[in-house]
């Protein structure tokens, strides 16, 4: 599965913009992600699970904050964090 | 050789001056865009460093340096409560880092918001949460818990370790009070009696105070100096009560601040930063007019100093954003929050800009 990555978690995918990562759950592609880019995951999920405030997570078009929803073949994921700061 | 060491909201920096102190050299920015809260160099094998830093929207971290800032790795397990944590903590912020006793290479002990406890012992690579601490039947009432939301969220800070004994530590919650384990953590209790909570209930509590910043004195163990929300105060054990001594201080400066720095050679010798705590607590200089103040026989009096500071100033000095090197004289040093770091090369008498244009200055440390 495609997986897209925002400028500020690119430290850990040697900038790449774009990477592979495979599950049958948002959660579970997280977990492949952080096994692939250690480190990766606690930056957009707390120890409790909860994907952090700012960060969203979308399956192709549809925002996500349920790590446990389904994907399907072909699926896409966005990860994007809030722009906003100063 | 004296090194500082810069934590920022925007990253860390290293400033070098040299065995004079008369020329000072500023690093390139490490980890620029980070929020970078404090980076200490361990006093052990005086080479790795770490640091504490998130950004304003990832998640809290941890930094490691083996070779004085180099080159730097994530840590592999950084501070984090336990998966399934019994009221579903989360941290949002690596606070502050104290190297552990020097029988215990590789421990250190780190202080979170919210108010949580960890500890590595494996210089900073992997750490585990201080379940004596965060798990305590009282830490609910101890700590601020649901977290409030200050500006800068609850904070676990002056974590100390009596240099006598590794079991027997500090550490003060802002808000919370100062606290003592005698048994490396397991335990717990309050040790706020004498100090003032001018803003609860009842004006001495038996927690639930604001210390801003607790020290110890390593040549004098039972000697403890603490700036507080509600004043400067000593206490000597065993005996354990706070003693203002900043009433000693001028009354229209007042005694309330963020730093207490100790000389390091000298129990009686300590250097506070004053600030505005009148009104909605602008937390910048007494009127605008920026001094340190030094006690040179344990807050029995204190010394205005500010020969070369600027005349007007509104900025604040943040707790971790004073330090004192071991030069003869002590070098003292402190960053502001318009991003400048004055130093003084005469422990006090008289300062210097020696940096400038930087972020807003969270910590500074000597390395």
């Amino acid at each position: 599965m495609n997986v897209r990555i925002p400028d500020p978690l690119r430290s850990y995918t040697n900038q790449q913009k774009a990477v592979e990562a495979a599950g049958a759950t948002v959660d579970a592609v997280l977990l492949d992600l952080d096994a692939r880019y250690p480190g990766i995951r606690f930056r957009m999920v707390d120890e409790q699970g909860r994907l952090r405030k700012h960060m969203k997570v979308f399956v192709n078009e549809e925002s996500v904050r349920d790590l446990d929803t389904r994907l399907q073949p072909g699926d896409e994921l966005t990860i994007m964090q809030a722009l906003s700061g100063g | 050789m004296t090194t500082l060491l810069i934590s920022s909201r925007k990253g860390a920096f290293v400033l070098d001056g040299g065995g004079a102190r008369a020329s000072w050299s500023l690093s390139e920015p490490m980890f620029l865009g980070h929020i970078a809260n404090h980076m200490v160099l361990d006093p052990r094998d005086r080479t790795t460093l770490l640091l504490g830093a998130r950004t304003g929207h990832l998640g809290p971290t941890l930094f490691r340096s083996t070779d004085l800032g180099r080159t730097w790795n994530e840590a592999a397990r950084p501070p984090a409560f336990a998966a399934g944590d019994r009221l579903g903590r989360a941290l949002n912020a690596v606070f502050w880092l104290t190297p552990g006793h020097a029988s215990q290479p590789g421990v250190w002990y780190a202080g979170g918001s919210p108010q949580g406890l960890f500890r590595t012992d494996d210089g900073g690579d992997t750490w585990e949460p201080v379940d004596g601490w965060n798990d305590h039947k009282m830490w609910e009432e101890w700590a601020e818990w649901p977290e409030e939301n200050t500006p800068d969220g609850s904070m676990l800070h002056s974590i100390i370790v009596d240099p006598r004994d590794a079991s027997h530590m500090y550490l003060g919650l802002s808000a919370g009070g100062v606290f003592e384990t005698t048994d490396g953590g397991a335990d717990w209790h309050p040790l706020n009696q004498g100090s003032l909570a001018l803003f609860a209930p009842v004006p001495d509590p038996e927690y639930g105070h604001d210390p801003h910043c607790v020290r110890l004195h390593p040549l004098r163990p039972d000697r403890l100096y603490q700036q507080n929300h509600c004043g400067i105060y000593r206490m000597e054990r065993p005996e354990g009560r706070w003693v203002r001594v900043g009433d000693n201080m001028p009354r229209d400066v007042g005694d309330i601040g963020f730093p207490i720095e100790l000389h390091p050679r000298d129990p009686d010798t300590a250097w506070v930063f004053p600030m505005d705590g009148t009104d909605v607590w602008p937390r910048t200089s007494v009127d605008g007019r920026p001094a340190a103040y030094v006690t040179r026989d344990a807050g029995e009096t204190w010394t205005r100093l500010d020969r070369g500071l600027p005349e007007r100033a509104w900025f604040t000095v943040k707790r971790q954003a004073m330090t004192v090197d071991d030069g003869d004289p002590v070098g003292v040093y402190f960053g502001t929050t318009s991003g400048e770091i004055w130093a003084s090369t005469d422990e006090g008498a008289s300062w210097k800009c020696v940096a400038q244009h930087l972020p807003e200055i969270y910590s500074v440390e000597c390395a």
